[in-house]
Formats: structure tokens, sequence, C-alpha cells
């Protein structure tokens, strides 16, 4: 119970510690006294514009997608009992960022179109796409690295298609497009904000109460079964939640790597438990601290020039995916 | 004993449209042991999964308490039956106790938590199992001995009235073979808990067992009580044995023999045989052995492993005729071999000592350091 405590508290500061540097830093750099000044309603100045019409919408919206994107990862492990599955690699950011693309483009006139809830939407249907695709795959082959081959595929294909799209759009718009199909949490406003938050708390909400089947599915689907869980209406539910927690991310910044597998598998060696009541929060938690770390070098390592924040999660995720595919070589169970 | 509370009626089972197996009608009372036996492919797994409502039948139905199981809801049956199954899980950082607890969640609330009920339900199963003192190891890190008493005891915790196990024997070493099935025993016992589970050893399914159900083709061929229904030559039959062959009496399995005409005579007697017939066999060397009574020990072995045995009936009387058969395989063959000392041979078996002292005086056996 004690380490748990501690994990919890470990993972609080990093998320306030994160949050109080991606406001101070940047550009115009302002000190934590200014800040908390600014947000208080003390300090009307330059400083207030810049903090409160950039850098805490793009604070906030990193924290919640990356919140998402981890609890997102989270899921797709469980449900495909592997330990390397995640919405950017198998593929589902991917045929999120297809559909947006397709919107984006060929919608471009409509006002409706650039409405968060039309790309969530969008997003929405081309991750499920995506991830129907994925499921038929493990259907036909049940092998965990068929599987990850598999999602990655659909992943370069969407991709391609994506490219294919932009290059032959010919639209003003093309420059953000291609911003965004690279990922990045700039240019998120307040209601971009608003309904990403409403749209991951609701389902964050709603895996935190899954918990408890969450918890009997880990034991197989023979077990779960027998314990009384209907395996196939829970499986159907963990899909569509991390299909919407993926599109949403993909939706508002494009697709990130890396997050969905690196930070799960980072809370549960912090935790070194497997109870969901316990790692739904954390994973959320650990995957806002996570993307906070990223975006802050992203936007200040190359200052102004920004880094694609991909770049930045794959760099610090990858490694991640690297150690537990060894690990679980040398524990002879991979 | 009690009313059947568990069965099958005209139960077809598999997938699709396959049927694997037709017809069945089963039935279990509370306490009461069966074991599904039959040969690899017969359809045990499969059946069991029908059973508890993992694969739906392709016909006929399963009645819990009269009640048809599809009509149960998941969450009701699994408070009446629970399973271990052969499939492997490897749960990543659970405990041993995160496993046992699992078996918990048909009474846990929204949450799981677990309340002081579960808690003391799980205390006395893991002292039942005797894996108290494994709580707080990995279950990825215990041995197979461990793990399978970890997924009895999760199962025992679901507190059911019929307690399914496909082959909870198996990956075991003989020592906890013998554990786990003392412990169904025990349980079934002291909790009144029927018990229905496959297994391949088909020696200890007829000691642990009330009933055997045996799976062959695509029909349960026979179910009955072992005595009755493991009738001498069955097993053989029922498992298609053809290299070598299986002793319904003492449940022993022997290698196919040596072909050719013997070239060795063993004189054996109360067990002594049975190593040499074995080394023979290894070498490739055919013998013949004798003069055994047909209920001793050696006999069995020597019948399955020997080109040629000479027998007496059951504690039948000596007879001059197993004397000459036997002192023409000493001539026949090129040496004898006793596995008696020749002071043992006294009483009822005094005559081998004339046997010995013959092979002696042919020059065919070289004492009792030859061996």
């Amino acid at each position: 119970m004690k380490r748990y405590r501690a994990a919890y508290l470990i993972l609080a500061i990093l998320l306030l510690a994160l949050l109080a540097l991606n406001l101070c830093v940047g550009s115009v750099s302002l000190p934590l006294s200014q800040v908390w000044a600014i947000l208080r309603g003390q300090d009307p100045g330059a400083g207030a514009d810049i903090l409160l019409r950039i850098r805490l919408p793009r604070a906030v919206a990193a924290a919640v997608l990356g919140g998402g994107l981890a609890l997102s990862g989270y899921l797709l492990q469980t449900f495909f009992h592997n330990p390397i599955a995640g919405p950017y690699i198998l593929g589902v950011s991917s045929g999120a960022k297809l559909t947006v693309a397709l919107l984006l483009v060929f919608a471009v006139g409509q006002p409706w179109a650039r409405s968060s809830w039309a790309m969530i939407a969008a997003a929405c249907a081309g991750a499920l796409a995506a991830m129907g695709f994925v499921l038929l795959l493990s259907r036909a082959v049940d092998r965990m690295s068929v599987l990850i081959v598999g999602g990655v595929m659909i992943g370069y294909i969407c991709s391609a298609v994506t490219d294919f799209v932009v290059t032959f759009a010919q639209d003003a718009d093309i420059v953000n497009l291609h911003n965004w199909s690279r990922g990045s949490f700039s240019g998120i406003g307040w209601e971009n904000v608003k309904v990403m938050s409403l749209v991951v708390g609701l389902t964050l909400l709603g895996t935190f109460l899954l918990s408890k089947p969450i918890g009997a599915f880990q034991m197989g689907e023979g077990y779960a079964k027998s314990m009384g869980l209907n395996v196939r209406a829970f499986g159907a539910v963990l899909v569509i939640f991390s299909s919407i927690l993926s599109a949403c991310v993909t939706a508002f910044a494009g697709p990130i790597s890396f997050v969905g597998v690196a930070v799960p598998h980072l809370v549960k060696s912090l935790f070194r438990t497997a109870k969901p009541i316990l790692l739904v929060p954390a994973c959320f938690l650990g995957g806002a601290s996570f993307c906070l770390l990223c975006d802050l070098l992203a936007r200040s390592l190359f200052a102004p020039t920004e880094l694609g924040i991909s770049t930045v999660t794959a760099v610090f995720g990858a490694p991640v995916v690297l150690w537990i595919l060894v690990r679980r070589k040398r524990e002879g169970v991979a | 004993m009690e009313q059947t509370f568990f069965q099958t009626e005209a139960l077809s089972v598999g997938y699709q449209d396959t049927a694997v197996l037709k017809d069945i009608a089963l039935s279990i009372r509370p306490g009461e042991i069966v074991s599904l036996i039959g040969p690899n492919g017969a359809g045990k797994t499969t059946l069991l999964k029908s059973l508890t409502r993992q694969l739906p039948p392709l016909a006929g139905a399963v009645y819990l308490d009269g009640r048809d199981v599809q009509a149960i809801s998941l969450p009701q049956l699994a408070r009446a039956v629970s399973v271990l199954l052969t499939e492997r899980i490897r749960p990543e950082l659970m405990t041993c106790w995160d496993v046992v607890a699992a078996g918990r969640y048909p009474y846990t609330g929204k949450f799981g938590v677990l309340g002081e009920r579960d808690r003391e339900v799980m205390a006395r199963v893991m002292d039942q199992v005797r894996i108290t003192d494994l709580a707080h190891r990995y279950f990825s890190q215990c041995s197979d001995g461990q793990k399978q008493r970890v997924l009895l005891a999760r199962a025992l915790c679901q507190e059911p009235r019929l307690l399914v196990l496909d082959e909870p024997t198996a990956y075991l070493d003989l020592r906890y073979k013998l554990q786990i099935l003392d412990l169904i025993q025990n349980l079934a016992r002291a909790r009144n808990m029927a018990v229905l589970l496959s297994i391949h050893e088909v020696d200890l399914a007829a000691k642990v067992s009330h009933r055997v159900a045996c799976l062959q083709g695509t029909e349960v061929r026979r179910f009955g009580p072992p005595e009755e229904v493991l009738t001498p030559g069955y097993i053989q039959a029922l498992y298609a044995i053809d290299g070598g062959t299986y002793d319904d009496r003492t449940g022993s399995l022997e290698l196919a023999p040596a072909v050719g005409a013997p070239q060795v005579f063993v004189l054996c007697g109360g067990g002594t045989g049975a190593p040499v017939f074995r080394r023979l066999q290894r070498e490739g060397i055919p013998f013949a052995a004798g003069v055994l009574w047909e209920n001793d020990l050696d006999y069995p072995v020597a019948k399955a492993l020997a080109a040629e045995v000479v027998s007496l009936p059951a504690f039948g009387m000596w007879i001059e005729e197993a004397a000459r058969r036997a002192r023409a395989l000493i001539d026949a063959s090129g040496r004898t071999l006793s596995t008696l000392p020749m002071e043992q041979m006294t009483g009822q078996a005094a005559p081998l000592r004339a046997l010995l002292t013959y092979a002696g005086e042919q020059g065919k056996w070289e004492g009792p350091h030859g061996l």
C-alpha cells in the first residue's frame, strides 16, 4: 500500500512540476511568481495574453491528450494481452489521421468541418476502421509478432494515402495540415480543450468504472468468462474506448508515437502491480506528464524551430519498447 | 448418494457444424468425482468447455438443478461452477494473492474490493491448498506445481458446487500429481463438491474417480465406476495402443518386445525379473522367462516383453510339463540368468532350484555373478 501511495505522490508532483515548467518556459520566459499572479487574475500585462491564450491551453491539451493516449495504449494491451500493443503501433492513430485529413481536404469550404466534433467524429471513424482490420488480422493469426507487424503495415498504408491526399490538395490550409500530420500540440485553443476534456474525461471515468472486469480479463478469456464476464461485449467496449481516446488525440494533435506503449509500461514498473483500479488513473497521470515533458522539449530545444511531438516521444518511447522486448525475451515469455 | 444436480441430455459438442462428440448423457452427483479419459483429440477439452458455457452446444442441453445452463446468467453460473483450464495464463505483475482473489469476482461489488468474508474464504482455501506462503510471490515466478495449486485455489474461492478441471495433473511431477489429486479427493468429501476432470493418467483416473467416462470416436463409449468400465484390455483398445502394452492390473506401460527366437532364459519371480526383462528389451535381446505363477509380480511384465513365458496357473501346483518346457528353452537359448538367489527357491518354488542346476550343468548358467 505504501508503494502505491508513494508512486501516486511521485506522479502528482511530476505532473505539477511539468505543468509549471510548461507555463514558464518559452520565447518569453515568465517567472513562476508572475504565472501565479496571472492565473489569479492579478497581472493583466502582455504575459497574461501569452499564458492564457497560448501556453495554458496548450499545456492542458498536452496533459489531457497525453493521458488519453496512455490510457488508450493500456486498454489495447489489456485487450490483446500484448505488452507492446498501442494505438500508434497498431495503425489506429494513422487510420484516424487519414480520415481527418480527408475531412480537412475535401470539406474544406464547410465551416462545420473545422469544428472539434466533426474532427473527432472523422477520427473515430478512421480509428475504428483501422482497428477493424487489426482485429480481423488477429483472428486470422494469433501471434504477437504478426499482430504488431500487421498494425505497422496498416499504419504505413494509411500514412501513404494521407500523404497522397495532402500532396494533391491545393489550399492555404496545407501548411497547417502538414504540421498537424506530423503531430503537434501547437495552435490548440480553448474551444478544442473543452471538447477534448469532455471526451477524454468521460472515457477515463468509464474505464475506471470497468476496473473490475479489466482485472478479470487479464486472467485470459477462458477464466474471465468462467467468472461471469461477458467477454465479447466487454472486449468490444475496450476496443471502442481505446479507439475513442486515440481518435480524440489524433483529431487535435495528429498521430503521436510510442506514448501508448511506453507510459503504461513505465507506470507498471513504478507500481509493480497489475491492479487496474490503481493503474487506470496512474496511466492517465503518467501519460499527461510524459507528453508535457515531450512538448516542452519539442518547442524549447531548438527554439524558435519547433520539433514534431513524435520526434521527441519516439526518442523516449522507442527505447522503452526495446527494453520490454529484451526483458520479456530474458524471462522467456515472448 | 444424493440426487444428480448436473447433467447433460443428448448433448452434441464441437465447432461450427462439426460435432466432435454426439449424444452425450453424463451426470454428476454432489461429492462425486467423475473423470473423462480418452486419446488426444477425443474431445475432452471441447466437452468441458461446452459444459461450462465456454462453447455453445451444437444440440441438446446441459442442466444445472434442472435448469438449462444457457438460460442461467453468467454471474449466477460462476457461483455454481468454476474451472481450472489448460490455457496457460501469464499475468504480468500479479501476485499469487491477486490470482486467487480473482476467484472472488462473482461475489465482490462494483469495484471488486475484497470484503471481510472474501478474505476469510481466501485465507481458508490458501491454507487448504498449502500456498499461504506464496501469497506475495509473483505468479510468473512460481513453478508449475505451485501455479497449478494457485489456480486450483482460485477456482475454489469461487465456492463452486461443481469444480471442472481440465488436465489438472498436466505439467506436474509425481509428487504434485498425487498432492493435487489428494486435495481434490479431500475437498470433494469435505465440501460435498462435485468434481469433473479430464486426465491422461488412466491409472490415476481409476484410483480417484467414482465414475469414469471414456471418450472414443464421436461418443462417450462407456460411463460408470472404473471397476466396471475398465475391463481387461479396454484401455489398450481405447487408446489404440500398438507399439507396446498397457497392463490393467498395475497401470504400467511396457515398450514393444524384441523380436526373434529367445537368446536368454530368465529364471525369476516375485518382481525380481522385471528390471532384467526391461534391460534385455533395451538391448534388443529376445528372451524367454519362467517358471512364473500367473499371480506373480513378474508375470505381466514377462507377458509384455518376453518371446515366451513358461507359466503355471495362479496359486497352482508344480506341473512337470512346465519344467520340461523350461529345460527346452534353456537348451535353445545361449545362456540363462537367474534373478532369484538359490536359497530363496524354497517351498512351492523349490523345483526352480533343479532348473538352475540343470542350466549350470549345461554350461548355460554363469552363477549368481552372471547377471
